[in-house]
């Protein structure tokens, strides 16, 4: 996750949510996410929370962790008691980092089996973890499917090894087909994640990552464009002049490629950033292989986000834990909230959240959602060739592929 | 070396025998401000505890900027031999943009003490100040300042000044502000060299009034010197520009602050208070005198300021708008020179233009703006004033490039300067380059010493009021020095180039500039529009036109990307507080037909690229 936390208000040490979180809850979903903030390396562009140190003190080293995260599921099993918000069997649980596979795969079991024995899971839950190509073995994703774990998200990112050595990825490209080869025998789903748009990345070189993705036969792929973030390596790079700086209309190029090049092999986008494998129907997202933890952000679900710097949410309450392992360890240790601020959203707030996510979704924004204020603004986003016309008029706003790549704008010209 | 006076002279009873009336003429740095407090510190006015930096100019931007912006009179006691003398320090501002105010100043002495750092030599708005005082005949006391400093070349500028004035290399003082060495010096030089002020006592009152200070407390305070006659508490006395009269509710001296008196006698400087608001009921140059027995003829010499450059300023957020008017209508009460009058901008709101004497004036009055009353403003590109004659013989003077005239237009004249440049003689060929390629006409170079050199041309005041004193500043490394005044004016071939945008034009951006020119405008605006406006969702052309006749054109391509690609461990918080950002971003653009422009593409463009680069840093 982004290294800066937010500004909110400050969050109570027993973890108590206010009375509005509770309301309604019942008829929500329910997620988990697990942050394992550890990397072997850290990559140049990367600003996510983790670290490369097996030793940080204080209960937060590598080999403490699974018992502090477990703290934290048992912690927010009782916060949530408290809070009045019903126990519901999770129905997606999701592994991000850092790099979960790093730590053995009993560790992440470990962890997976607190939340169920907290809240249980829904039949057919999702159960993913990240990956990176280099940090598994056949036996470790076994022995992660034997823990019930349904799916794997392989960090590829790229199939051109001089773009891997830009972004600092250690994995050869053909690790990749054979780590999926693993998983699939393992027989977990697999999703692949790219990344666009790294300095020195020709059109070729993005075309050879999508057929190689395509070649290991996903079941999902996701493509993000490199976003520069300050204070990274790859920032200081740029400056420097070292390595050349990243261009918007290349990346919007490299889009619709990834869009035309997805879609050909039958995948369908079911969110700006996300395709899936036989997706298709008047409800993408509903297809067997959309990831449904991602949706679940996308439609304001309720989870808790168990790590450090991981954020949550329940019912309209979002927080979000402290950063460092250490001081993280140290508030579970104590009994407390690991949470630094948390914010409680006002319903404009929320309405406002509901245009800005919902509308990066294929199944649309149901015009109803959006202000009256910005109605008039929905036929200029259609004459501008920014929403699909005739999804408007059956009363839902679904990007165009030019409008998913100017998503912010129409946003912008949707809330007042 | 002469004590501290043991009893000064009482105003209003002070013999002008015993009075000394100066200035000190020096430029912006030199250290006037420093050698003037020595002064007050030395005749003991100011007790060391009460000293404080510079302590004249009041102003904090004066403070900041180690200029002074308005000139007062301090009365200092100094003993010779026993006789305790009254000395006047009239401070004088030291640019170019008030030449009028320091020529009343120097109309109120005898003497002027011509102040040059001994590492730097005379400047430009030195020797132009130089030549005023001589032709008002002032004894001259020629002193180098901070011969303290390891750089200072106090014989090579010594030789300098003597062949200036005229006179001995050996006459010319060295003294350090700083560490007071050789100011008590000076202050003996002061009573010995400068003559006494003659005056008729008996003769009606007759009071040159050589500035005058809005202060919220005590109403205008007026500078005056007393040359026939005297003032007197309680009287009502006469502008005689005007004929108003006002009863004279305190007269006194300051020393350093007001101390009032019974009065003000013959040679005598010091203020008075009537209890007008306004300045303009206070003008500088004019006479004073008493109302029961009036003057018949006043000291002459009195001018109206004269607005030289226009700019229009415009609040960044228009509902500011009320809070421009009244500021600028506070600011008006303090400066005769400020003028203004409403006006509308289809791409920057309401506003106002607003005629200054130059652009420090108006850097000063905008600063004063923003930092006093707290105000974010844009400024226009400053224009002069152009008289416009019409095919059908009707004359049309237009300050603001988009009133010029669309119709038929016979001949545009402008307004010139002269202008004397002092600089190193290596830089003679960059100066006459950059004077040549401003349309100047060169009138004369001398030769002050054997490297330093003047220039002097005759040049639109349109091609120095941009950014001329930056580009000779950056040609000369910085030693060159500028001085103008208005000199006439005469007709060219000007033209106004337009720019729009998506075909809309844009008024703020309008310009009138010479025909060969036109093009340079247009392809530098287009290009420069080119990068500060960000992508549309459509294609944005750029135009530069005289008339109907396009003659630059740039293109803003079509935006392609402009979404947030992931959205990392549900990280919402944060991408909403990114959309609050744009959509603050977005309250922050003025819109040109369908174009979002922000408001810094505005300032930026009307920015010369100097000072964008002094911003940037």
């Amino acid at each position: 996750m982004p290294s800066a936390l937010p500004l909110g208000d400050p969050a109570p040490a027993d973890g108590v949510l206010p009375p509005q979180a509770a309301v309604g809850a019942g008829e929500r979903g329910f997620s988990l996410y697990a942050h394992i903030p550890f990397c072997a390396v850290r990559c140049g562009y990367c600003d996510f929370n983790t670290y490369t140190a097996t030793e940080l003190g204080g209960g937060a080293s590598q080999a403490a962790y699974a018992a502090t995260a477990a703290s934290e599921v048992r912690f927010a099993a009782a916060a949530l008691d408290a809070s009045g918000v019903p126990r519901r069997p999770m129905s997606t649980v999701f592994f991000g980092g850092g790099t979960p596979t790093i730590l053995p795969a009993s560790d992440l079991a470990a962890i997976l089996a607190a939340a169920v024995d907290a809240w249980g899971l829904e039949p057919g839950a999702e159960i993913t973890t990240e990956a990176n190509p280099d940090s598994v073995t056949p036996a470790s994703l076994e022995a992660l499917a034997e823990a019930g774990f349904t799916r794997v998200s392989f960090g590829m990112q790229s199939a051109v090894p001089h773009v891997l050595k830009v972004l600092d990825r250690t994995h050869s490209p053909g690790r990749v087909p054979e780590a999926v080869r693993w998983a699939r025998d393992a027989g977990l789903d697999v999703s692949l994640d790219l990344i666009y748009g790294t300095p020195g990345e020709s059109m070729a070189d993005w075309r050879a990552s999508l057929d190689a993705a395509l070649a290991c036969d996903p079941d999902h792929v996701s493509a993000y464009a490199l976003i520069v973030e300050d204070g990274t390596k790859l920032a200081a790079q740029i400056r420097r002049g070292e390595v050349p700086e990243t261009d918007d209309d290349e990346h919007a190029e490299k889009y619709e490629l990834a869009d035309a090049v997805l879609a050909e092999a039958g995948y369908a986008w079911y969110e700006v950033s996300n395709w899936a494998r036989g997706a298709g129907g008047d409800s993408p997202e509903g297809a067997r292989y959309a990831c449904r933890h991602n949706l679940a952000y996308w439609n304001g679900g309720d989870w808790w986000g168990i790590g450090p710097g991981a954020h949550s949410h329940v019912g309209g309450v979002r927080w979000w834990n402290v950063k460092h392992p250490t001081a993280y360890a140290g508030r579970l240790a104590r009994g407390e909230s690991p949470a630094a601020g948390r914010e409680t959203l006002d319903a404009e707030t929320r309405h406002t959240e509901r245009v800005l996510l919902g509308l990066r979704l294929a199944s649309g924004l149901p015009v109803a959602d959006v202000p009256v204020e910005g109605r008039a603004a929905v036929a200029g986003l259609i004459a501008d060739g920014l929403v699909e016309g005739p999804a408007a008029l059956r009363g839902r706003l679904v990007l165009t592929l030019r409008g998913r790549l100017l998503a912010d704008a129409a946003v912008r010209r949707l809330l007042p | 070396m002469s004590p501290m006076a043991r009893t000064a002279p009482v105003p209003a009873a002070t013999d002008p025998s015993i009075i000394r009336n100066f200035c000190i003429i020096a430029h912006i740095d030199h250290g006037k401000s420093t050698l003037a407090d020595r002064m007050l510190q030395f005749t003991g006015v100011v007790q060391p505890r009460d000293m404080k930096a510079q302590y004249l100019d009041r102003m904090d931007i004066e403070r900041e900027r180690g200029i002074t912006i308005k000139s007062q009179a301090v009365r200092m006691p100094w003993e010779v031999e026993g006789t305790a003398y009254a000395l006047n320090m009239i401070d004088t501002p030291g640019h170019v943009d008030f030449t009028y105010e320091v020529s009343r100043s120097l109309a109120a002495c005898e003497g002027a003490v011509l102040l040059v750092d001994a590492a730097q030599g005379i400047e430009a708005q030195t020797l132009a100040n130089l030549y005023l005082a001589m032709e008002n005949d002032l004894t001259i006391i020629p002193v180098l300042n901070k011969i303290d400093l390891p750089a200072a070349q106090p014989e090579k500028y010594a030789e300098e000044l003597a062949n200036l004035i005229g006179g001995d290399p050996a006459d010319v003082l060295k003294v350090s502000g700083k560490t007071g060495v050789g100011v008590e010096g000076l202050l003996d030089r002061i009573v010995a060299d400068i003559p006494a002020p003659v005056g008729d006592a008996a003769a009606p009152a007759r009071a040159m009034i050589f500035d005058s200070v809005y202060d919220t407390y005590r109403g205008v305070v007026t500078y005056v010197r007393v040359v026939d006659g005297s003032l007197n508490p309680r009287e009502r006395i006469q502008m005689m520009s005007t004929k108003a009269s006002h009863e004279l509710l305190e007269i006194g001296v300051i020393s350093p602050e007001p101390i009032p008196s019974k009065g003000l006698g013959v040679g005598e400087v010091g203020y008075l208070i009537t209890g007008v608001k306004d300045v303009r009921q206070s003008k500088v140059g004019d006479t004073i005198t008493n109302l029961s027995k009036p003057a018949a003829q006043s000291l002459g010499g009195y001018q109206d300021p004269k607005p030289m450059v226009f700019s229009g300023l415009y609040p960044l957020d228009g509902s500011d708008y009320p809070d421009l008017r009244d500021a600028l209508d506070k600011l008006k009460l303090n400066d005769a020179a400020l003028v203004y009058e409403p006006e509308t901008s289809a791409a920057l709101g309401f506003g106002f233009r607003v005629g200054f004497l130059g652009l420090l004036h108006l850097e000063i009055v905008r600063e004063r703006l923003e930092r006093e009353f707290n105000l974010d403003l844009i400024s226009t590109a400053p224009n002069v004033i152009y008289d416009v004659t019409l095919e059908d013989t009707s004359v049309v003077t237009v300050t603001n490039p988009s009133e010029f005239p669309t119709g038929k237009v016979k001949e545009v004249r402008e307004p010139m300067v002269s202008a004397t440049i002092l600089a190193p003689n290596e830089f003679v060929g960059a100066i006459m380059e950059l004077c040549q390629g401003r349309r100047g006409q060169m009138k004369g170079m001398d030769y002050l010493s054997e490297d330093r050199v003047e220039l002097r041309y005759w040049i639109p005041l349109a091609e120095i009021v941009f950014d001329f004193f930056d580009q000779l500043k950056s040609k000369t490394r910085g030693y060159a020095s500028l001085d103008w005044k208005a000199d006439g004016e005469q007709a060219a071939d000007l033209v106004k180039v337009d720019i729009l945008l998506q075909g809309e034009q844009v008024d703020a951006f309008s310009a009138i500039t010479h025909r060969d020119k036109a093009y340079a405008y247009g392809t530098m605006m287009t290009a420069k529009l080119r990068e500060l406006i960000p992508r549309q969702q459509f294609e944005v052309p750029i135009q530069a036109a005289i008339g109907s006749r396009i003659i630059a054109r740039e293109n803003i391509r079509a935006i392609r990307k402009d979404v947030l690609a992931k959205c990392y461990g549900g990280d919402i918080t944060r991408k909403r507080k990114l959309l609050e950002k744009q959509k603050e971003g977005k309250k922050r653009m003025k819109m040109v037909g369908r174009v979002e422009v922000p408001q810094e593409a505005f300032i930026a463009a009307l920015t010369t690229d100097e000072s964008k680069d002094k911003a940037k840093k």
